[in-house]
């Protein structure tokens, strides 16, 4: 492995790392107002959220570069406004991976959150808990497993992502450069062994991040 | 008309049928994207005249040849280098006494059509007004390793590698370029030619730049070599040179 290599590698676990982050405190509310609230739009708010689960990724990205492009409603703004550029930078990479994972997080901690017993709660309310009580001490520790797993999921989801990150981030050595566009390009170029390592550092993060979520989920499941 | 004569009429025209479509050759042609439209052009009169069917793989070059060597099915690869023909010819890929350097090119520096950047020089990229430059990947796609050569050659390299945004070849840069979200980008004469979104901000002097030539092949592993042969030369004559030329290239003879 070079010092370049590594540099791919760190990059692309700490941005799906952070990507994971970013995500958790929106996804989470937004899972329990999905499994415990009924509010007008719901359903469309939920189809939007699994689109980019089953669109092809590069048109995701596509959206996305529209979006948050120079030119672009949200990206103009920012360019003009802050002089701040999203395209083209580390930013594009962390606004892709979240994008893509984010349905993965909502699904897995949503069906958590509807497995928990509403009855619980209740019980914790008359027992003079506020809301945020409630949620932090029955809830949360209830669906932790469905959560954790989301997490770990979205964050597995978030170290392949390539389609969007393509479109977005470009493919810019030291800047933008992921794993799995190193090893695009390195096949482009023909370079087979450094695409070969990189696949290997990606088999064993993939595997480190299943069966850490296995261990976790054993674990749990013992506890209760 | 009797019930056996619309049989015997029905019977010759399938045979009449599959006659044709036996002379009618699929050429598959491997060409560096820079030449899309012109070769699309090219093609439109020869599919006409000669009924075979010509079919395009556009990339970067460094794709194509990579692609040739995993056994892609091309008859003709049309490089926008030579050092990727060298690749092949090298492997036994290509039928080397097919080889010839057809075109020439230049590079530009292109700006969004909207853009107020003023750029005289190679020097003036590296102001920092100019904080993005799309280039073809200069590891490896053609457009990328000239332009490349020519900011080595002007000693800027050093300061412009860091804003550069690598593309998979030279329409992306070029696109970059368009859609805002570079500043400028280095691409071809050509390709500056066909776009409205951008406009040419410096044209690179031949003399700084390196001989930029583009390389045709037959492909060994051809299933075609008769049809293949033959456009390859109908993309040697007079005709095809004038379209070339009317879209900006230069022809190398």
């Amino acid at each position: 492995m070079t010092s370049e290599e590594w540099q791919i590698v760190w990059f692309t676990a700490w941005v799906s790392a952070l990507s994971t982050l970013v995500i958790t405190p929106f996804g989470l509310a937004l899972a329990w107002a999905l499994a415990r609230r009924d509010w007008p739009g719901k359903s469309i708010i939920e189809t939007i959220i699994s689109l980019p689960l089953v669109m092809p990724p590069v048109a995701t990205g596509l959206i996305l570069l529209k979006l948050f492009g120079r030119r672009g409603a949200i990206g103009g703004f920012l360019h003009d406004k802050l002089d701040f550029d999203i395209i083209f930078t580390w930013r594009a990479v962390l606004l892709a991976l979240s994008v893509m994972s984010l349905p993965l997080l909502i699904r897995s901690a949503r069906i958590a959150f509807e497995e928990v017993n509403p009855r619980l709660e209740q019980i914790a309310r008359t027992l003079g808990a506020g809301n945020w009580r409630v949620f932090f001490t029955i809830t949360v520790p209830l669906a932790v497993r469905g959560i954790v797993a989301g997490m770990i999921l979205a964050f597995a989801r978030a170290l392949g992502e390539f389609g969007a990150t393509i479109m977005i981030a470009g493919n810019i050595p030291g800047k933008t450069s992921t794993i799995s566009l190193a090893i695009f390009q390195n096949v482009q170029l023909g370079e087979d062994a450094n695409a070969f390592r990189l696949l290997g550092v990606s088999v064993i993060l993939a595997f480190a991040a299943v069966w850490s979520s296995e261990w976790l989920l054993r674990k749990t499941r013992h506890r209760q | 008309m009797k019930l056996h004569q619309l049989k015997s009429v029905f019977v010759s025209s399938l045979i009449l049928l599959v006659v044709v479509g036996a002379h009618a050759a699929e050429i598959t042609v491997f060409a560096a994207v820079s030449l899309t439209d012109s070769l699309k052009q090219i093609t439109a009169a020869y599919e006409e005249e000669s009924g075979d069917k010509i079919i395009f793989n556009f990339g970067a070059s460094s794709t194509l040849a990579r692609q040739i060597e995993e056994g892609a099915p091309a008859d003709i690869f049309f490089s926008a280098d030579e050092a990727k023909m060298d690749g092949l010819e090298k492997k036994d890929l290509i039928d080397a006494t097919t080889r010839k350097s057809r075109l020439g090119n230049s590079l530009v520096v292109v700006v969004a059509a909207d853009s107020v950047l003023q750029i005289q020089s190679a020097s003036d990229l590296t102001n920092g007004s100019v904080q993005k430059v799309a280039l073809a990947d200069p590891k490896a796609v053609p457009a990328g390793i000239y332009a490349k050569s020519w900011l080595e050659k002007q000693q800027v390299w050093l300061m412009i590698g860091p804003k550069v945004v690598p593309t998979e070849n030279v329409r992306a840069a070029l696109a970059a370029v368009e859609s805002g979200n570079v500043d400028a980008g280095v691409v071809y004469k050509t390709d500056a030619n066909i776009s409205k979104k951008v406009k040419v901000a410096y044209e690179v002097p031949v003399a700084d730049a390196p001989v930029i030539s583009y390389s045709m092949a037959f492909v060994k592993e051809s299933k075609q070599s008769d049809a293949a042969k033959k456009f390859l030369n109908y993309l040697d004559s007079k005709e095809a040179g004038d379209i070339f030329k009317k879209f900006g290239f230069s022809l190398r003879n």
